[in-house]
């Protein structure tokens, strides 16, 4: 699980960077999306690298999905007589919120696909194969730009108790200086990739980011 | 020297006709003795396993003349052991290790949870780490001397030649105790004596070695030579042709009445603190196994000798359910005070001058002040809270507490340095009474804490009772009349690793012994006396919960049978005690069933033991007319007010033979004799 | 003082259970929790109703015996056991629900008793260093350095009560795990099963259905004995260590 959650972490990071790019106007933008097709040629065919991301980050998907779908399983057969009182005294919100957040970026996940890579859903009708007008177009709307936010906001608290637990897992952990810099790495990269991706659509609702 | 196959019988056989006028029959200056009529006077006992010849040589040429059985024998003997702190755990693992088939018994749900988990201090063992000048020998001499010359010395001398065994096996087991910088183990000195030889684990040392002993039992269960059954308790010894063969134990959460035989049945079932109800043993620890064993011919011995902790935490209403104690290392720093005059009990203590506090501790003994021995230090507590001049909650009629006051330490050492040397027990204190040690003086008040007495053994740990051992604080063996701080865990895993193993085996060459089954008359018989013993509890039927009989009987004991007694108090306490223990079998009341989880009916046996052990510690407690170690008898004190030991008459070991429900018990005197020490008479002005 | 108490209570381990509601008056602050309980058994039983089982022992708050869920929370408010939790950390009018450990691991033996033994068998399985007796070396042989043997100490302080697990989110053990696990692999006495160990110690804490561990951290808050997070990381990192060793 926690080796997974790193690939991803390393691939939101990195996404999140390309994100960004549109702060440097249409061209750039597109021309960085491009390059993700054809980086690697010619050692590898157009879009090689890409496929090869792609079926690591569905691995991974696989991977972890089915060890949280079995801790999920074995947590509810742990306690199958519920408390009739419980108090959470010391986990945070984002350690909670574990399974469900990780459900709702699941969800988000495939809209998100179908939004942008495979369905290319351009919600006011423009056009669909330019990415850059198109990722303009969605967060004009400010329906979307608020589902991607809901969905920023999961994705920080997953990260956040994700670093901290993937860090424990691996067993680098082990004293309290180690536990305290964990938790803040975790915050960290929270921050930094979910907000990081939150700008784009911000300021293409604030109307900074303009075709 | 030999261990003779017969040996065990030739000892009961001795002992078995009372003859009520003795010549041995000890009494001062030939007067009646003070509780004639109370008991009879029987043949004295000898120990016929001690081995003979220089002190420091008996150990080794017992072990060397132990017989072997046979490792393919092994897996046919089998041994019950009752009880799993340190003495119980260590014989369970060590035994099953040499292959013999055990069960191991215990009352709590786990293993791990006996009360040998409690002890705070320490552990001695004759190391000489520090080279401080410590030896086998000066470990031996400390503890006989501070078991008041009343302990067997041959025993004493062996726990402390193995003590130094105990040691290595803990920490090779992963026992973590405290150590230096340079890796090496640490030690403190511990209890008054001279040198350091005390080995500790943070305020924990008791939790570490059990759960070492534990861990030891727990990788016999899965090697399959041990069966634990946890939530059991033994409510009946079973003895077939004049041995223990197994015990009756009740399933505490099925109520189901099992049989379980074997050829040896050790009890490692600990001591009867609890008979004074208030104590700091566990709510469950009993005296129930050791007395089944002892009603059906296993002696008991010096049931009186009690310890009192000067320094536990005081009663603070009449809900008090057991009494916690905090290290006396408190003694060193703190100084303890009562107000002069009466009427400044309720102040609050800061406000009540200097010149309107006795130090009585420090007025009385000035050349030992607040560090005189436990018994010293409790009985003066006693004494200044029944001149009414004690403090704290008014409980009953009197205030039952003293000031333990850290002021002086903290103005002359500073707050930090107390914190660090005493901040775990401030911490303590301060959880169980809400108040602040650092600010308001701490209250402190002598409470139970260890028995002395137990069960009679010989050298073997065997009791009266063929393939019957007893080990640990269930047995009276080392101690003597006063226990030595870091001494009881010594003991208990002493007992257990080394000393059993070597004994039961010897015993265990005569096997196999006759099969017998649950069918046979002597089992059916013992079953269907605990059967009928519960069925009476449940139908009583009374008005009176057990709980307040039991509080009655603690309160009876504590008053006539505890830190300090007399011939008219003991007297009385024996009439007190039998008259409630005749209301108790007319009026308790159990609810429940015998079939499921019934904690009422758990206790309601055990009080119901308590009664008659009471009344034997009161009878044991009035015949003795001397005081020594933990047993101060006010008829028997210097002209300064000091204990009186009376070597001349009472020089012995005091075993009590059970007679019929109704007749008086039977004393049998094991003489005590010293080749290895000189018996001096203590001083602490 | 007064207080309300809503109590789980149910007969055996097949029966259902439910709540009861009980009131009691003239509770002391300077009471003990238990000792509370004692005041309403002493009551229920004059009143010929079966007393409420609940379990404790030493009442110092070293043995593990006692554990009881107090408001929702393991032990209650307080980081002690429930037997050194007192009266006055409640206030006059108070309502406290009291509920068992709740586990399956833990299987519910009579009102607030449960059965534990899930524990001793993680321990059966691993939890210790196999020396015989008499055949340990001199405990000076093998030096430990002191910070190394603090450590170990300071983990072994576990006193097996199952608060981590009862508070656990997922109902997991990993805290008790890795606390022996911990340890035991702090000293040189310990490393030759170091592997074997931390291997078996899972696979029975899995076999005995406990959950899994998310790294949520109610365990260690609820811990009477503060055993730190840490030892959950030591336990991964050893369980790594054996699987690369194939074990």
């Amino acid at each position: 699980m926690a080796v997974s959650g790193l690939i991803f972490i390393a691939f939101v990071f990195t996404h999140m960077y390309g994100n960004l790019k549109a702060f440097s106007g249409h061209d750039a933008y597109n021309t960085y999306a491009d390059h993700l097709r054809s980086v690697g040629e010619p050692v590898l065919p157009r879009e090689g690298l890409l496929w090869l991301i792609r079926a690591a980050l569905v691995g991974s998907l696989v991977v972890h999905v089915y060890c949280a779908v079995v801790l999920w399983h074995r947590a509810a057969k742990a306690r199958t007589t519920r408390y009739v009182m419980k108090r959470n005294i010391a986990s945070t919100l984002s350690s909670r919120m574990m399974r469900w957040g990780g459900v709702t970026l699941l969800l988000f996940v495939v809209w998100h696909l179908l939004n942008f890579t495979i369905g290319k859903v351009n919600v006011k009708g423009g056009a669909t194969n330019d990415p850059y007008n198109l990722l303009v177009d969605s967060f004009d709307t400010w329906w979307l730009t608020v589902l991607y936010l809901i969905a920023m906001a999961a994705l920080g608290m997953h990260l956040r108790h994700g670093v901290w637990s993937a860090a424990q897992t691996l067993g680098l952990t082990n004293n309290a200086a180690a536990r305290r810099n964990a938790n803040a790495l975790g915050v960290l990269v929270a921050v930094v990739i979910a907000g990081g991706f939150s700008l784009v659509p911000i300021f293409v609702l604030a109307g900074v980011i303009t075709k | 020297m030999t261990a003779e196959k017969d040996t065990v019988l030739d000892m009961t056989d001795l002992t078995q006709s009372p003859e009520a006028d003795s010549p041995e029959a000890h009494s001062p200056d030939d007067e009646p003795n003070d509780a004639a009529g109370y008991y009879a006077d029987g043949t004295p006992l000898i120990d016929k396993k001690t081995p003979t010849g220089p002190i420091d040589e008996r150990w080794e040429n017992r072990k060397f003349n132990a017989r072997l059985a046979a490792p393919a024998n092994r897996r046919n003997l089998s041994v019950i052991i009752v009880g799993t702190g340190l003495a119980g755990a260590s014989a369970a693992a060590t035994l099953g290790e040499a292959g013999y088939v055990v069960k191991s018994f215990c009352y709590q749900d786990s293993p791990r949870r006996a009360h040998s988990i409690a002890a705070q201090g320490g552990i001695n063992a004759a190391k000489n780490y520090k080279g401080d000048g410590d030896s086998v020998h000066r470990l031996f001499y400390d503890t006989v001397k501070g078991g008041d010359y009343r302990s067997r010395e041959s025993n004493v001398d062996r726990l402390a030649e193995i003590s130094r065994n105990i040691i290595d096996q803990c920490v090779a087991q992963g026992v973590p105790f405290a150590r230096e910088y340079g890796g090496l183990l640490d030690n403190r000195s511990f209890g008054g004596v001279q040198v350091s030889r005390t080995f500790y684990a943070r305020g924990q040392t008791g939790q570490q070695l059990l759960i070492g002993a534990y861990q030891a039992l727990e990788r016999q269960v899965a090697a399959g030579t041990v069966e634990t059954f946890t939530r059991h308790e033994m409510l009946e010894l079973v003895m077939v042709d004049g041995k223990a063969r197994g015990i009756i134990a009740r399933d505490m959460v099925t109520g189901e009445i099992e049989t379980h035989l074997a050829d040896v049945v050790v009890l490692a079932s600990g001591g009867y603190g609890n008979v004074y109800f208030l104590s700091t043993n566990a709510m469950g620890c009993n005296v129930t196994a050791t007395w089944r064993a002892h009603r059906k011919g296993a002696y008991m011995a010096n049931p009186c000798y009690t310890q009192i902790h000067p320094t536990c935490i005081p009663v603070s209403g009449e809900h008090q359910s057991k009494l916690t104690l905090m290290s006396e290392s408190l003694r060193n720093d703190g100084r303890i005070w009562v107000p002069k005059n009466r009427e400044d009990c309720d102040k609050d203590p800061r406000d009540i001058p200097e010149d309107d506090r006795d130090y009585y501790l420090e007025r009385i003994y000035p050349a030992f002040g607040n560090l005189v021995p436990r018994d010293i230090a409790s009985r003066q507590a006693k004494n200044v809270c029944d001149e009414g001049r004690g403090v704290g909650p008014l409980v009953g009629d009197f205030r039952r507490g003293v000031y333990l006051d850290f002021t002086e330490a903290i103005e002359r050492m500073g707050k930090e340095a107390v914190e660090e040397k005493y901040g775990n027990l401030f911490d303590m204190y301060a959880q169980i009474t809400g108040e602040d040690p650092y600010e308001v003086p701490m209250r402190i008040y002598p409470a139970v804490h260890y028995v002395m007495g137990g069960l009679w053994v010989d050298y073997d740990l065997q009791s009266t009772i063929p393939g019957l051992f007893v080990t640990g604080e269930a047995n009276f063996s080392d101690h003597g009349a006063n226990r030595l701080g870091a001494s009881a865990l010594m003991q208990g895993l002493g007992d257990g690793y080394f000393v059993l193993p070597n004994t039961v085996r010897d015993y265990l060459a005569d096997g196999p012994f006759e099969k017998i089954d649950e069918d046979h008359p002597d089992v059916v018989a013992a079953r269907a006396a605990v059967e009928q013993r519960i069925n009476k509890l449940l139908t009583i039927n009374g008005d009176r919960s057990v709980d307040s009989f039991h509080r009655e009987l603690g309160h009876i004991m504590w008053e006539y049978c505890g830190m300090e007694r007399t011939a008219e108090g003991l007297r009385k306490g024996i009439d007190l005690i039998r008259s409630l223990r005749e209301e108790f079998w007319r009026n308790v009341k159990v609810l429940g069933s015998a079939e499921s989880l019934n904690q009422s009916l758990e206790k309601a046996g055990r009080v119901a033991d308590f009664f008659e052990l009471g009344e034997l510690m009161c009878i044991d407690a009035l015949h003795r007319r001397e005081s020594c170690g933990g047993h101060f008898r006010a008829e028997s004190q210097t002209e300064d007010g000091e204990a009186l030991r009376d070597d001349e008459h009472y020089s012995y070991v005091a075993a009590w033979e059970f007679s019929d429900d109704g007749e008086p018990p039977v004393l049998h005197q094991e003489h005590l004799v010293y080749t290895a020490i000189e018996m001096k008479q203590r001083s602490y002005k | 003082m007064k207080v309300t108490l809503k109590i789980w209570r149910q007969a055996d381990a097949a029966s259902k259970g439910a709540m009861h509601t009980y009131e009691v008056d003239e509770v002391s602050p300077d009471m003990s929790f238990l000792e509370m309980l004692d005041v309403l058994n002493e009551r229920l039983n004059a009143q010929g109703e079966e007393p409420i089982a609940f379990d404790s022992d030493c009442r110092e708050g070293i043995c593990g015996m006692c554990g009881l869920m107090i408001n929702g929370e393991a032990h209650g408010p307080e980081v002690t056991t429930t037997c050194q939790l007192h009266m006055r950390t409640f206030k006059d009018g108070d309502t406290i629900t009291i509920e068992p450990w709740r586990s399956d691991a833990f299987p519910v033996v009579k009102d607030l008793c449960v059965d534990r033994g899930a524990l001793d068998r993680i321990i059966q399985s691993g939890g210790y260093i196999s020396v015989n007796t008499g055949a340990a070396p001199d405990a000076h042989a093998v030096p430990v350095p002191k910070d190394k043997a603090d450590r170990a100490f300071d983990v072994a302080t576990c006193i097996g009560c199952g608060a981590c697990v009862a508070a656990c989110p997922n109902g997991s053990a990993s805290l008790f795990v890795g606390a022996k696990v911990t340890h035991l692999g702090e000293l040189p006495q310990g490393q030759a099963e170091r592997d074997r160990r931390v291997v078996n110690m899972i696979g029975q804490h899995d076999h005995e259905g406990f959950g899994g561990c998310t790294n949520i951290g109610e365990c260690t808050a609820a811990c009477p004995k503060e055993i730190p997070l840490d030892v959950i990381s030591r336990l991964n990192w050893d369980l790594h260590a054996a699987l690369r060793h194939g074990k």
